[in-house]
């Protein structure tokens, strides 16, 4: 795995974790129902037991991997992150997890390939928020393969020490933390290799208010709300906003993707 | 049955119905102060008063129908239930402006940006002068015609209430959408033609 860039390890140290209960019961999952609570009550459902990932598409090794064997050959390790929700709430999350990197490696990418697409679990036994259309199931989401590349940007496979809950995602979810939360794919079974942009949930519901990118960006504003300020979970009633960050901190890191590109263009 | 729920509402004072009107807010503040809310208490509140205010905005609704087509008269209550609605948005108001958004130049911006809170704030300055003038001394300074013309916006800040809702929600949700068509299946009531 390559090293973490020092500044964000810096950074890092300095981020105050949210506490357990924080972050595993106010949940964006609309797998188990629209409301925050909704996922920490009905997640249980899911049966994360021999999990499959399917890694298909532009690859030299193709297959179905069982959840158990790719955790198995990967490196784990804690990475402290600002978690920002589209909704202009923000956390910071203690991870477990691995470099995304280091699975396409194994996976081995084929030239040519420029994207990654990620699709998660559709099981309507299961999961109690595919009854309802909200979205187009599956959930679906995708990155630029250099986005996907990057250092910080890694498969999530606990918190705290722990093994991830499902109403966060278990077995196995993607973070990016300078996208939007909802980039973070949950519960994955499907990578594949592919050679142009693929199709994202939140962008084929509402592609004006959900762009591919989704990069965190105080100067963007999402038509129905800013995007400028933050309200940090866990501060209490009378706690101030707090300024949103350029890629939510990470800007050192990540600018380089992007350059050259209008960000207020490719949101 | 329609009489014992007659007489029965005669026997309450309105002014229990005030009194039971300031329990909600005065328990969603204190909850939010200690913990009972959850893990975001700012938008718990915003969202329970947003709620309650449209509940009870419907509650109002239905006693006009309910006198007609079930001969069960709350008319009594209908100024009380309408003053408490106007309490309880300005509540959801306050939550959002003081303990939400807090920066008076976002607020500004996100009232004509942003078309949910538009439609919002349009709802709640509609409400304006029904609140100021749900009091027998205005019926009587206004007349009874004036005063029911007046009170005609009733019907378009109860649709931009509920048009609020689903707005604000991300995609399409189904609980917004039930309170939408709820209200203007009140509304479509009162285009019934009358019996001679």
């Amino acid at each position: 795995a390559a090293a973490l860039p020092g500044a964000a390890r810096a950074e890092a140290d300095a981020l105050e974790p949210n506490t357990w209960e924080e972050i595993t019961q106010y949940n964006n999952y609309y797998e188990f129902g629209t409301r925050k609570e909704d996922p920490a009550r009905y997640a249980d459902s899911l049966i994360t037991e021999d999990w499959e990932v399917v890694i298909d598409g532009m690859v030299d090794n193709p297959g179905t991997y069982k959840f158990d064997d790719i955790l198995a050959k990967m490196t784990v390790e804690e990475r402290i992150y600002r978690f920002r929700c589209v909704e202009a709430w923000s956390m910071v999350i203690p991870w477990n997890g691995f470099e995304l990197a280091d699975l396409l490696e194994m996976a081995g990418v084929q030239d040519g390939a420029t994207h990654v697409a990620f699709q998660t679990a559709n099981r309507p036994d299961q999961m109690p928020g595919l009854a309802y259309p909200v979205l187009d199931w599956p959930y679906v989401e995708g990155l630029r393969l250099d986005e996907a590349m990057h250092p910080l940007t890694i498969m999530a496979t606990g918190i705290y020490g722990k093994p991830i809950p499902n109403q966060n995602g278990a077995p196995m979810r993607l973070v990016v933390p300078w996208k939007y939360g909802f980039k973070s794919i949950k519960s994955i079974v499907r990578i594949s290799l592919v050679d142009k942009e693929p199709p994202t949930s939140w962008n084929k519901a509402n592609g004006r208010e959900y762009g591919f990118y989704s990069n965190v960006n105080p100067n963007v504003d999402h038509p129905r709300w800013s995007q400028a300020t933050e309200r940090v979970i866990g501060s209490g009633l009378f706690a101030k906003r707090k300024p949103t960050l350029m890629f939510n901190g990470y800007e050192e890191e990540v600018a380089s993707l992007y350059e050259g590109m209008d960000l207020s263009k490719s949101y | 049955m329609i009489a014992v729920v007659n007489s029965g509402a005669r026997r309450v004072p309105t002014w229990l119905v005030y009194a039971l009107a300031v329990v909600p807010p005065v328990w969603l503040f204190y909850a939010g102060l200690t913990g009972g809310l959850g893990i975001d208490p700012v938008k718990a509140m915003e969202q329970q008063m947003g709620l309650l205010g449209l509940q009870l905005f419907i509650a109002t609704l239905c006693i006009t129908p309910l006198r007609r087509f079930a001969g069960i008269n709350l008319i009594r209550f209908r100024r009380a239930l309408g003053l408490i609605t106007f309490f309880y948005i300005l509540c959801h108001l306050l939550v959002w402006l003081v303990l939400d958004v807090q920066i008076l130049s976002q607020i500004i911006a996100d009232i004509y940006k942003r078309p949910y809170i538009t439609v919002g704030m349009a709802a709640f300055v509609l409400m304006i002068p029904l609140a100021i003038t749900s009091n027998n001394m205005s019926v009587r300074r206004m007349g009874a015609a004036a005063w029911n013309r007046l009170h005609w916006l009733t019907y378009p800040a109860v649709i931009l209430g509920g048009v609020h809702y689903v707005m604000l929600v991300k995609g399409w949700q189904i609980q917004p959408l039930i309170y939408l068509g709820v209200i203007l299946g009140l509304l479509a009531l009162r285009q019934v033609p009358r019996r001679r």
